[in-house]
């Protein structure tokens, strides 16, 4: 299983590599808010190691805050990178007034 | 298909969704619905997870969510462009934060990993210090980005000593894994693991100037990242794993990009770069004198402009603060109908964030083709008449062109100074986030209008208007 996992992990790596290895600075900032949204995938590590069952107030309180953290993490990402990519988004063709944005 | 092998596939279709989401976070034109693709997977991910054959606790699961859901929509709402990066220097700490509690919780149901194999508690305590220093550095970074603790360099102690303390605490948090993983049960010892990590992750970000934070945010990004990862492998999640990783491997690429464009060596920036070189106060250059600065008034700017052909626009973080995106683009409007060529010239870190200037150009509508990157305006520079500089500062100081003994000397510039003359619109002489001062400001080019960078914008359109 070690081994399996090992191998994901170093296949994964290498493709974030690869995807990543030019990207316009334009994006940079996009771009580190929507890894840092994926990121927020250690939710799922608070889900199975609550969901499974573990004892006492303290463990269950700290996995509590732990999904919190992990779903503000996930829902705040991407939400806040979409935000900022709608604004990139319709400037090439040249703009019918639609303005209507949000904050 | 049994529920384990179902979730097994969610899991592969989640994560393929994430690789492809990021492919298309690479491109302008696919940016958007990658962003969206992700999110799906990240979706998918989760229902997998509760489907995960024995999963219980629903009402806190449930509770955790809401209450993430709660505080994480609003937040992402309303933040102001201009706040994006402690935003997201926010978002990476809680992550951070839920890895290492995570860690911690594993640690207390597992009675310090006894019967768990060693390599489950080794990626379990490596996640939980890194996820530890995530946590808390994050939360200096935004503190600092926030303006609630100042962006200069704060450090402890004379010479090395901070360095020294760094690897004294890393040393401890190290021992406490090491003595887990050699199978004590003491609760004490993970949490003088976490409270080492955290103490480290304050000492590691205090000490690192306003101007480097964006590389840092990336860095603790990918640190995230590679915690998420090794946490899957503690749990033997596939998702996690890939997800993390990518992320780690990703942001370290990301990192570097942004240090490149610096021109700043990771270990430098984290060593205290900035903090360790320059002494105190802003002074830098061997002849702290005060030396002449010539201002000016709107209406001799706005004339200026008008008989310009060509005026090339510098953003800089003080137009993200001032929110004055909306009114420069109202005063190139003018401009143009005037018959000038207008051109804004994006330094790759100006403001706090790679690509801010971007973002907030872009959300005031200025066209995309407008937008010129460093290395393809600073050829133009001296065929401009004017150059406008709004809230810029160490992106445009010749000093690192010049002086081989500046903190910022090698670092690649706008070369604002070729133009034929520069007008700064600042909001006093006070030096940039950097604290290193600029001698562009004393050149007989240049004239200074100060003021808030919005009301000064504003100004000089009323006085287009009346031309």
């Amino acid at each position: 299983m070690l081994l399996t996992n090992l191998a994901i992990l170093v296949l994964a790596g290498f493709v974030g590599f690869a995807v990543i290895s030019k990207v316009p600075n334009t994006l940079h900032t996009p771009l580190m808010s929507g890894t840092n949204a994926i990121h927020g995938i250690v939710i799922l590590g608070g889900i199975i190691v609550l969901g499974l069952g573990v004892d006492g107030f303290l463990s269950k309180l700290l996995l509590v805050i732990a999904i919190t953290f992990g779903t503000i993490n996930v829902v705040g990402g991407f939400l806040v990178t979409d935000r900022m990519l709608e604004m990139f988004k319709g400037k090439r063709p040249p703009r019918e007034g639609e303005g209507e944005g949000e904050s | 298909m049994s529920r384990s092998d179902l979730v097994s596939v969610l899991y592969i279709v989640s994560f393929g969704m994430f690789i492809y989401g990021l492919m298309g976070l690479t491109g302008p034109r696919t940016a958007v619905r990658g962003n969206r693709i992700a999110a799906v997977g990240m979706a998918i991910a989760i229902v997998a997870t509760l489907l995960i054959p024995g999963i219980g606790n629903w009402g806190l699961i449930v509770l955790g969510v809401a209450i993430g859901t709660a505080v994480g929509v609003p937040a992402a709402r309303s933040v102001r462009m201009t706040a994006v990066p402690q935003m997201v220097a926010l978002f990476n700490g809680v992550g951070g934060g839920a890895v290492a509690l995570i860690a911690w919780v594993e640690f207390r149901h597992t009675a310090g990993y006894a019967d768990e194999p060693t390599y489950v508690a080794v990626f379990s305590l490596f996640s939980a210090i890194v996820g530890s220093v995530s946590f808390w550095g994050s939360n200096i970074a935004f503190a600092k980005l926030q303006e609630i603790l100042p962006g200069r360099p704060i450090s402890i102690g004379p010479g090395r000593t901070q360095q020294v303390l760094n690897l004294v605490l890393l040393g401890i948090a190290v021992a406490c894994a090491v003595t887990i993983t050699a199978g004590a049960d003491a609760e004490i010892l993970m949490i003088g693991l976490l409270v080492a990590a955290a103490i480290l992750g304050n000492f590691v970000v205090l000490p690192i100037g306003g101007a480097d934070m964006p590389v840092v945010i990336s860095l603790l990004n990918a640190f995230t990242g590679l915690s998420a990862a090794a946490t899957g492998v503690a749990l033997n999640n596939t998702s996690l794993i890939v997800a993390g990783m990518i992320v780690g491997a990703s942001g370290t690429i990301l990192t570097n990009l942004m240090a490149t464009a610096m021109n700043r060596s990771i270990p430098s920036i984290v060593a205290g770069g900035f903090g360790g070189v320059i002494t105190t106060g802003g002074g830098g250059g061997g002849d702290g004198e005060e030396r002449p600065v010539r201002s000016t008034s709107a209406a001799d700017a706005a004339l200026q402009m008008t008989y310009a052909s060509q005026v090339v626009i510098v953003p800089g973080y003080g137009m993200a603060v001032a929110q004055a995106q909306h009114a420069v683009r109202e005063m190139t409007k003018l401009l143009e109908a005037k018959g000038v060529t207008v051109k804004y010239a994006i330094h790759p870190v100006a403001g706090r964030m790679p690509g801010h200037m971007n973002v907030l150009l872009a959300e005031a509508d200025v066209p995309y083709e407008q937008l010129k990157e460093m290395d393809e305006i600073n050829g133009e520079f001296s065929r401009t008449d004017v150059s406008l500089v709004i809230g810029a500062n160490d992106v445009i100081n010749p000093d690192a062109r010049e002086k081989a003994d500046s903190p910022i000397y090698g670092m690649p510039i706008l070369n604002v100074d070729e133009s034929q003359s520069v007008i700064v619109l600042k909001r006093s002489m006070n030096s940039g986030f950097a604290g290193i001062d600029n001698p562009l400001f004393y050149s007989e080019k240049t004239s200074m209008l100060f003021g808030d960078a919005k009301a000064s914008v504003g100004e000089i359109t009323e006085e287009l208007k009346a031309l």
